[in-house]
């Protein structure tokens, strides 16, 4: 029976430890974290875009990095997409147009989230034409052209996926189109941080997927208002 | 009307052939070491072809501008043997033309691209892809790592399919989007394609090559002057044909060094 009241004492005050003044406006908690990584992780290597002038004058100051693995201070890892896999509850559909934007020889974002069946805008910035192709295997996949000045592309995915996309004629160019079932996501910063609101009481699957690393997944139950720090450690290889 | 014909036949003549007497439009700079030996053959077939293409327009004037009014109808003389022997002649003397100018070409073209490359060659990888070239050095190890097209990864810059995880010596592989070269060094290009066919042409290093999938093609040549020039691609290959390009760029040997070092600094 002691025993029993030192351990509810003891939840109480870990639970009294974990949870920030912040406090959701409907009965909804919070799951925020860190990304981060351990081992060597591959180098950012500058692009030369010489081969389209417009985007290496654009650039000739401070070339674009790779992105694959776009890590910060302290092991953070930017790009990180977290999402609720399993459990989703209180999803909302995404009705609000998700922009793109091809500027300067680069997809920005480079990875972008989008719910399924949400809108999706697509803008070519640049003086010169870009090729959007999105490599889709469980949606159709298609390859459009969109020359300087050519009006956006609006388009949605209906399925989930984890979609890479390519720009046919600048190879550099790749970014990636994740299309979720859920309107619990993030996209982790330069600081690694995540930050999933609104999330109703219940039993969650928390995934991170990095486009090199892979996927990393965590079982978060929610109570009340409460946020829950997860924070997610990938391996990092140099190749 | 006959004179008429004859005055726009021989002006045309005239302007078309004092066109290329002047180089008006002509080749660029030829910055090759094995350049001369091009051009001279297309000199001498600009040459030997002009002078039929002149002597014949002129023949046809002369014939337009005397006998073109004459109305009434008369032949003026029919070719020895009619018709037959007259076609027959013109296309043994056409033929003999053309492959005379096909033998002598050849034996120009052969001694570019069927000679042995140099033992010293600067040795260069190639890959060109839809709708891209990249260049591939060997580092500081002096060997190229083994290709893998199935780790051909254009997300992490791997365009070479190289395995850098298990392969130490596609470590140090300096891969590259330009191709820069040191003057007066002998080259050899190794060509692959990914995907469909493609070319290389630089006019001003009188250099034509097609890539094709699945053969390995080398290619060699020597840069004489510094410079920089531009690459494309010659043979239609996709929608994005038209934006395939590079570029050379030929450097002092101590500015190429240079530029190795910092590029095999970023790998």
């Amino acid at each position: 029976m002691r025993t029993a009241y030192i351990a509810v004492f003891a939840m109480m005050a870990l639970g009294t430890s974990v949870t920030t003044v912040r406090v959701a406006p409907s009965a909804a908690g919070t799951v925020s974290g860190k990304v981060t990584y351990t081992g060597t992780p591959p180098k950012m290597k500058p692009i030369d875009m010489a081969k389209e002038p417009n985007c290496a004058k654009e650039h000739a100051a401070a070339p674009v990095l790779t992105e694959n693995v776009v890590t910060g201070p302290g092991n953070s890892l930017r790009w990180v997409v977290v999402y609720v896999s399993a459990g989703d509850e209180g999803s909302t559909p995404g009705t609000e147009p998700v922009r793109l934007d091809q500027k300067g020889c680069q997809y920005i974002p480079h990875v972008l989230v989008v719910q399924q069946d949400q809108p999706l805008d697509i803008y070519n910035d640049d003086p010169h034409a870009h090729n959007i192709h999105p490599l889709a295997k469980v949606n159709p996949e298609w390859n459009r052209s969109q020359p300087a000045g050519a009006p956006p592309i609006h388009t949605k995915w209906e399925k989930p996926e984890f979609i890479p996309v390519k720009c046919n004629v600048h190879p550099w160019m790749h970014g990636w189109h994740i299309v979720v079932a859920t309107s619990h996501y993030a996209v982790t910063g330069e600081d690694g941080q995540f930050s999933l609101k609104g999330l109703p009481p219940g039993k969650y699957t928390l995934t991170a997927w990095q486009e090199q690393f892979g996927t990393l997944s965590q079982d978060v139950t929610i109570t009340g208002t409460e946020t829950k720090a997860v924070n997610f450690v990938f391996k990092a290889t140099p190749y | 009307m006959g004179k008429l014909f004859a005055v726009v036949v021989t002006v045309i003549t005239v302007v078309s052939t004092a066109i290329f007497i002047t180089h008006t439009w002509w080749l660029p700079v030829d910055i090759s070491a094995h350049g001369h030996a091009i051009d001279h053959q297309l000199s001498e077939t600009m040459l030997s072809s002009g002078v039929l293409f002149v002597l014949s327009q002129l023949a046809l004037a002369v014939f337009a501008w005397r006998y073109g009014d004459r109305k009434d109808g008369r032949q003026v003389k029919t070719f020895p043997g009619g018709a037959t022997p007259m076609v027959v002649l013109a296309a043994i003397l056409v033929g003999a033309e053309i492959l005379t100018l096909t033998f002598v070409g050849s034996k120009v073209w052969a001694g570019i691209y069927q000679t042995p490359p140099d033992p010293n060659s600067l040795n260069i990888d190639v890959q060109a892809e839809q709708f891209a070239f990249y260049f591939r050095y060997a580092g500081a190890d002096g060997k190229f790592g083994a290709v893998h097209p199935e780790l051909i990864n254009e997300a992490n810059e791997n365009f070479f399919g190289l395995d850098p995880a298990h392969d130490t010596t596609a470590r140090d592989d300096i891969v590259v989007p330009s191709l820069v070269i040191p003057v007066n060094r002998p080259i050899l290009l190794t060509l692959r394609a990914k995907d469909v066919n493609h070319a290389f042409y630089v006019p001003e290093l009188r250099i034509q090559q097609d890539f094709v999938p699945g053969l390995v093609i080398p290619l060699h040549f020597t840069a004489t002057q510094t410079g920089k020039h531009e690459i494309v691609c010659t043979q239609l290959c996709g929608l994005g044909h038209y934006n395939m390009r590079a570029y050379v760029e030929v450097l002092p040997q101590a500015q190429f060094d240079q530029w190795l070092k910092e590029k095999a600094a970023q790998q």
